[in-house]
């Protein structure tokens, strides 16, 4: 499924979501649909984990795209919402970094976004259970029931999530997004439900760059696995265990 | 056990009363009408940002949370410990402590993103978050308490009831500080945390500005009613507060210590100790002097009514400030994710974080404090919860 207005009844039947419709009076229909986070958990399969490989040597760190089709695609960081609110405050789903090895003086770019951990601290930490982790590896926020505390955040060691500061208005349909909720990247679940790929990947693939590679990383067979078999590569703090689905190459 | 000869009665309303609950309510206004503006406009308008996540309101909260069950020591100390001398003040010791807490959850509940999803914290649970833990702990000490209270007030009730009550009240707390401590103490993420010593450190913190809260409290209410309180028992209490300070400091060294030998904590221990601006003054200077050093100097060197006084004034500005360096010290020190690397752009990587909080943040935190007042005034004012008279004389007499 793809956009909502498409959905069809017979649609809707099929997705095995849960749906609820109930008749306000004649002509008004209130219609409820997705269910909770276990539905919603139960309709990613258990058998993959998904999973990037970022090769820092085909970054370019002129290069934006990635960060750009996040914003397009998730919706946030308009220019009306920068606007009001400092730079702090302002969301990041995915980040660009230059880095210099303090040692050596190379320079290497890379983005930064939820690192999709297996044992992920925000999820441990998040009082309500809102902070999940979905059977095909995805770390997400169910922002139906975020109450905004914010304890996640203080968790993350990537600083990979953000706070909605303020009132927001003109959100996606795949993914609304809440004031006073905490949010991050999502590894584009809604398109991988339906079998595309991350809009981050595919940007920097029609850049020429193709430094982000998406796939599944309990096949051992997929691309992604066999190109962690062949090079080194590493995780961000490593130290913590917390065995991240998102690897670095040639950082 | 002796026939208890204290006698409790309420609160009179004299104008002083009247007086102070209207600056209560006053201040209970104000941090409405900021707890409105921050709700409509969300958090943009407070100084907390992405790396700030908890500013000034959480503060507040956490020191009145952590003051919260220490105010029961001196419950605990009649109850459990058997101290006489305690007992008169052990109904008001319990009230405190339901007040202080409910103004410290009110705080952090007020702050929330989704204010008004309240209902999802108190009915989804992840248990494995100690979030979640403390909404249960929190509730439970409000139970637990209020039971405790009302079985004293029960003057027919066997005593040994009471001490029941008192014990489980006293364990109960323990947990309670326990997990506030380890919604810090488990944080792996952050260097200025991670640490077991968490615990026992919020406890002992518990112990001393719970007193220093009950002290304070009880004499202000004591002086608007013109009943007699003791120099005596307030000098022995100062000594208690003295022993509690000294406990803090020597938590607060041994967390310093065992930090400084790990090198991977020498940056955020430089930060705290040395060149961290505002929080290595607030450390050093109002922390450690300021709340700890003269107010033990003044209870030991120079025991008197006005000293004591003076040391629980502050050993509750050094309270408020070691919370604050914990809190927003430990944020402020960056995260170290690409150990090695210079980072040339990024999102804030590797700066201290600034924090500059909002009139807005003050506005709620102070309205928690007022909350936590006016409700044990107004406790005061409809149970008997305060004896008439703790002079000198008369607590010797029951003794």
């Amino acid at each position: 499924m793809t956009n909502r207005a498409e959905l069809t009844r017979r649609d809707i039947m099929k997705s095995g979501a849960a749906a609820a419709t109930v008749t306000l009076a004649s002509g008004v229909t209130l219609m409820a649909f997705g269910g909770t986070a276990a539905e919603a958990s139960g309709r990613a399969d258990s058998g993959k984990r998904w999973g990037l490989l970022i090769d820092a040597s085909k970054c370019s760190p002129d290069c934006n795209d990635c960060v750009t089709a996040c914003k397009t695609e998730n919706g946030w960081g308009q220019d009306i919402e920068s606007d009001h609110i400092s730079s702090e405050q302002a969301p990041e789903w995915i980040r660009k970094v230059t880095l210099r090895d303090k040692s050596t003086g190379r320079t290497t770019s890379a983005p930064v976004m939820c690192q999709h951990c297996e044992e992920p601290p925000c999820v441990d930490v998040c009082p309500t259970g809102a902070s999940m982790k979905r059977a095909d590896g995805i770390v997400l926020v169910d922002k139906h029931i975020c109450i905004g505390c914010r304890y996640c955040m203080m968790a993350c060691p990537y600083k990979a999530r953000s706070f909605v500061h303020e009132p927001i208005t003109d959100q996606p349909e795949q993914n609304p997004r809440g004031k006073g909720t905490v949010e991050s990247c999502n590894l584009c679940a809604p398109r991988i439900d339906s079998g595309r790929i991350p809009a981050c990947v595919e940007a920097c693939e029609k850049a020429g760059h193709s430094a982000i590679l998406f796939g599944d990383l309990k096949d051992p067979d997929s691309p992604i696995s066999k190109a962690l078999k062949q090079y080194p590569n590493a995780a961000l703090r490593e130290d913590l265990e917390l065995n991240p689905g998102v690897r670095y190459t040639n950082l | 056990m002796a026939m208890e000869q204290t006698i409790y009665r309420e609160l009179k309303a004299t104008p002083g009363v009247w007086q102070m609950a209207a600056l209560l309510l006053a201040f209970l206004a104000a941090a409405a009408g900021a707890w409105f503006y921050m709700e409509h406009h969300g958090h943009a308008v407070t100084g907390m940002d992405n790396q700030i996540v908890w500013g000034l309101p959480h503060v507040f909260a956490i020191f009145l949370i952590v003051a919260a069950s220490g105010a029961l020591n001196v419950a605990s100390i009649a109850s459990v410990f058997g101290q006489t001398a305690y007992k008169p003040m052990a109904r008001f010791s319990s009230l405190l402590a339901i007040t202080l807490l409910v103004g410290g959850l009110a705080i952090v509940v007020l702050d929330l993103g989704r204010a008004d999803r309240l209902i999802v914290a108190m009915t989804t649970y992840n248990f494995s978050s100690i979030f979640a833990w403390n909404v249960l702990l929190y509730n439970g000490f409000i139970a637990v308490v209020a039971v405790y209270l009302v079985m004293q007030m029960m003057r027919r009730l066997d005593y040994k009831w009471v001490r029941l009550a008192g014990l489980v009240a006293f364990l109960w707390r323990l947990a309670l500080t326990t997990g506030t401590g380890s919604i810090f103490g488990w944080l792996v993420a952050r260097p200025g945390y991670d640490a077991a010593i968490m615990a026992p450190l919020f406890i002992v913190m518990s112990f001393s500005f719970g007193l220093a809260m009950f002290i304070l409290v009880t004499l202000a209410l004591f002086k608007l009613n013109n009943r007699p309180f003791g120099d005596q028992l307030l000098v022995r209490m100062g000594r208690l507060l003295g022993i509690f300070a000294a406990a803090v400091l020597y938590f607060t060294v041994v967390q310093h210590l065992t930090n400084l030998y790990a090198a991977e904590h020498g940056g955020v221990e430089r930060f705290i100790l040395l060149e961290g601006g505002i929080y290595t003054l607030l450390f050093w200077g109002v922390q450690v002097i300021v709340g700890g050093l003269i107010p033990i100097a003044l209870v030991f060197l120079n025991p008197s009514r006005s000293s004591t006084i003076l040391a629980a004034i502050l050993v509750v500005i050094g309270g408020f400030a070691q919370v604050y360096v914990i809190v927003i010290g430990g944020q402020a020190y960056p995260l170290e994710i690409f150990p090695g690397y210079e980072v040339l752009e990024g999102w804030h990587e590797g700066v201290v974080n600034p924090y500059t909080p909002s009139i807005w943040e003050l506005m709620l935190g102070l309205g928690g404090v007022a909350l936590a007042l006016f409700a044990a005034g107004v406790g005061a004012k409809v149970l008997r919860v305060l004896p008439t008279n703790l002079s000198d004389s008369n607590v010797a007499a029951k003794g």
